[in-house]
């Protein structure tokens, strides 16, 4: 008897969950999350709209396999050539610019392959690749890996052939990638908001920056309800509409880390 | 090293100053653990006193089962549930994905056969005390079920320890079915692991005290209840 | 204690075993023996080491099935009714993780026996009711005896078989035991025992089944086993000598 009662008791905590009514799920990445930005500009949102926004950080390729298995509403990433495809699968009607940023290379102090201060990044990656020094990667499927490969294959250099060697994969999120760069003295690709805001940066430095193939531009996307009924376009689209708002891109823009700004509003 | 000591005085400032964020982590942590435990023991200790019971075919096949099973790995076992709970999988329509209940329900699976296996380890024991006594008053088998587990009740609490340092110290499973939302899911490991991957190492650590400080307390809590049962010849 | 034993035994009594027969890996415990056990006085089984003495309880009590033959109680086979209405103390009493108070109120309950008071009168008359919120595993052997024969008295069984249930115990409590044992069977339970103790089965026997080999060698009034046993084997094991 008694153990029907406690059974029934756990049984109605497993009850359908309680999450709010004004409340969505966003699939976005590890590098904005990391970086703070959610954490900012929230409370505003919830201040303004009434809508809890939960966050979901995983690499940009999960987060868009996420999405397509209609497990979030809302979908922020930055891989401009697959959040094209979404939107050309019938995923999302649309796509919205919403904000960039640019990625950098880093390194330790010690520079072994002497790319400090550069501002061409295949070069710097020639440089790396020829003197074996240490690189990690995030081996991931996210938008940072997506740029990382690119850069390579545009300075013809086969990284893949040598992973394991001196191009160390990790498979990780950002904040644990770059973790492993510093523990074991290696360049990495980063964006910058995460390398501002990651603590762990021991003597690492940013070694190459400014190259225009560098730039990151982040979408949003509004999960199509046609391919996901579960979806809650109402509240998805208000918070869109809010992020490219004169006030939403306002506030991106006064997000600061240690006295920098992180993420360049873009939305037209 | 300088992390130590810096570590322990974050550990301390967080739990002097009751910091809400860690509160609201800490009470998490142990609501998903304690509701898993709780419910990997309702469905695990009658099954483990069934096996220790009787003796059918399937039975050393079963317990073997059993065993293996608690060696799952949480991320895994993480991933079979995501699966399960998506809006695309079979139980998506319960909308259990990101939510503490997913985390519970991953948490029991990994849990229940370290339930399973250790009691009818224990039970089996008390089992071969007990047979001939049984036997004789012609007990039936949902009372003498009963019987070995309240009387078995302080041995018993080592294995529900076992579990509980399991659900206590979960991060791998949690973190695929929760998602480690803010205010919503994220709980002493998953947070320890996000404050690691923003490279806060410090503070991941600090969190790390605390949680040990926990597990810690647990433990010797049950120990002085398993010394003072001893000495009444309860176990 | 009520009348109920004598009723309930009535419909118990006689015993009659019928040629049974238990082999165990290859060795042939309990070798065809019939007996007839009627339901006056108090019977002892005796006999040397490997006699096959508690096996034969056991087979009586259901606790071992025989491979061959049966066991009646007033021409009905065993079953578990009629196992509901004996009691059986063993040589070693299992006691449960509990007080002593609780060890027999478990049993009470097996039979719908709710009150406490019925069970604190049962702990009184074997001397243990100051013990009643003891740990019952930290009891002497003698105290543990004696709440093992409490648990088995208090279901009133028709029948109360004891398996060696005194040796190794002190003479007080061997003492608290036999003269509850004398009054219970006064009082028309069946009591049917086990022992080695040959002082133990003079004073208390009214009848005597004498086990050698898995065989039953003689089954005799007291009186008579004790002055002139009839089989040899029984001659030598009274005389004190080793039988093999």
């Amino acid at each position: 008897m008694k153990f029907a009662i406690l059974f029934a008791a756990g049984a109605a905590c497993l009850a359908t969950a309680a999450i709010a009514d004004n409340a969505i799920l966003v699939q976005s990445t590890t590098s904005t999350k990391n970086a703070g930005l959610y954490d900012y500009i929230l409370p505003m949102v919830k201040a303004d709209t009434g809508i809890t926004v939960n966050v979901v950080a995983v690499g940009t390729g999960a987060a868009i396999k996420n999405a397509m298995n209609c497990d979030g509403d809302v979908l922020l990433v930055h891989s401009r050539k697959r959040e094209d495809q979404f939107v050309a699968a019938g995923y999302a009607k649309q796509r919205y610019d919403v904000m960039y940023n640019d990625f950098v290379v880093i390194g330790p102090a010690g520079d072994p392959a002497g790319i400090a201060g550069g501002t061409d990044v295949t070069a710097a990656m020639v440089k790396i690749a020829n003197s074996k020094s240490k690189f990690a990667s995030r081996g991931d499927d996210s938008g940072t890996h997506s740029k990382e490969k690119s850069l390579w294959a545009m300075a013809q250099i086969d990284q893949a052939a040598s992973s394991g060697d001196w191009y160390r994969e990790t498979g990780s999120g950002m904040g644990a990638t770059l973790n492993a760069a510093v523990g074991m003295g290696a360049y990495a690709l980063s964006d910058r908001a995460s390398w501002g805001a990651h603590a762990n940066k021991a003597d690492f430095k940013i070694m190459v920056e400014g190259d225009q193939r560098l730039f990151n531009p982040y979408g949003v996307m509004l999960v199509d309800s046609q391919k996901c009924p579960n979806v809650r376009s109402k509240e998805g689209q208000i918070f869109i509409d809010w992020l490219i708002s004169a006030k939403g891109q306002a506030a991106i823009a006064s997000f600061t880390f240690d006295g920098k700004q992180l993420f360049f509003p873009n939305a037209r | 090293m300088p992390i130590y000591s810096e570590s322990f005085a974050a550990a301390f400032g967080l739990l002097a100053s009751s910091d809400r964020d860690l509160m609201e982590i800490l009470a998490l942590s142990i609501n998903v653990s304690l509701a898993s435990l709780v419910l990997s023991c309702v469905i695990g200790l009658p099954i483990g006193a069934f096996l220790a019971m009787r003796h059918f075919p399937m039975r050393d096949f079963l317990v073997g089962v059993f065993n293996a099973m608690m060696g799952l790995p949480p991320v895994v076992v993480g991933l079979l549930v995501y699966l399960h709970l998506s809006r695309s999988g079979p139980f998506g329509w319960l909308g259990l994905l990101y939510t503490p209940q997913a985390m519970v329900i991953a948490q029991m699976i990994l849990i229940t056969p370290i339930i399973i296996a250790l009691s009818c380890q224990v039970l089996e024991d008390l089992h071969e005390d007990y047979k001939d006594f049984f036997n004789s008053l012609v007990v039936p088998k949902r009372t003498a079920l009963l019987a070995y587990i309240i009387d078995a009740r302080y041995s018993l609490m080592t294995v529900i320890l076992a579990g509980f340092g399991r659900a206590i110290s979960e991060v791998g499973a949690v973190i695929i079915v929760g998602g480690n939302i803010d205010h919503l899911t994220r709980v002493m490991t998953t947070a320890i692991a996000l404050e690691t991957s923003k490279g806060e190492l410090a503070l991941a650590l600090a969190l790390g005290f605390i949680l040990l400080a926990i597990s810690l307390a647990v433990n010797f809590l049950v120990q002085w209840l398993k010394a003072s049962a001893r000495r009444r010849a309860y176990v | 204690m009520s009348n109920q034993t004598a009723m309930a035994q009535r419909g118990l009594m006689p015993i009659t075993v019928q040629n049974i027969t238990l082999t165990l890996n290859e060795r042939m415990l309990i070798d065809d023996l019939s007996c007839i056990i009627k339901s006056d006085g108090m019977s002892v089984i005796m006999g040397p080491n490997g006699a096959g003495k508690s096996l034969f309880m056991r087979c009586l009590h259901g606790l071992a099935k025989p491979d061959m033959g049966q066991i009646l109680y007033a021409d009905i086979p065993l079953d578990p009714v009629i196992r509901q209405q004996q009691s059986l103390v063993f040589q070693t009493p299992t006691i449960l993780r509990r007080t002593v108070l609780a060890n027999l109120l478990f049993v009470a309950r097996q039979r719908g026996i709710d009150d406490p008071k019925i069970s604190m009168d049962y702990l009184a008359q074997l001397q243990l009711d100051h013990l009643a919120q003891h740990p019952a595993r930290l009891l002497s052997g003698g105290e543990k005896q004696r709440l093992a024969l409490a648990r088995a008295l208090i279901i009133n069984p028709a029948i109360l078989f004891l398996d060696e249930a005194t040796s190794n115990l002190d003479p007080a409590s061997i003492e608290t035991i036999e003269t509850n044992l004398q009054s219970v069977s006064k009082q028309g339970m069946k009591i049917i025992l086990v022992t080695h103790d040959i002082g133990q089965a003079k004073r208390l026997a009214d009848d005597v089944l004498f086990l050698h080999h898995g065989k039953l060698a003689e089954h005799s009034p007291a009186k008579s086993f004790f002055q002139k046993p009839k089989s040899a084997a029984a001659k030598a094991y009274l005389a004190g000598k080793l039988v093999l």
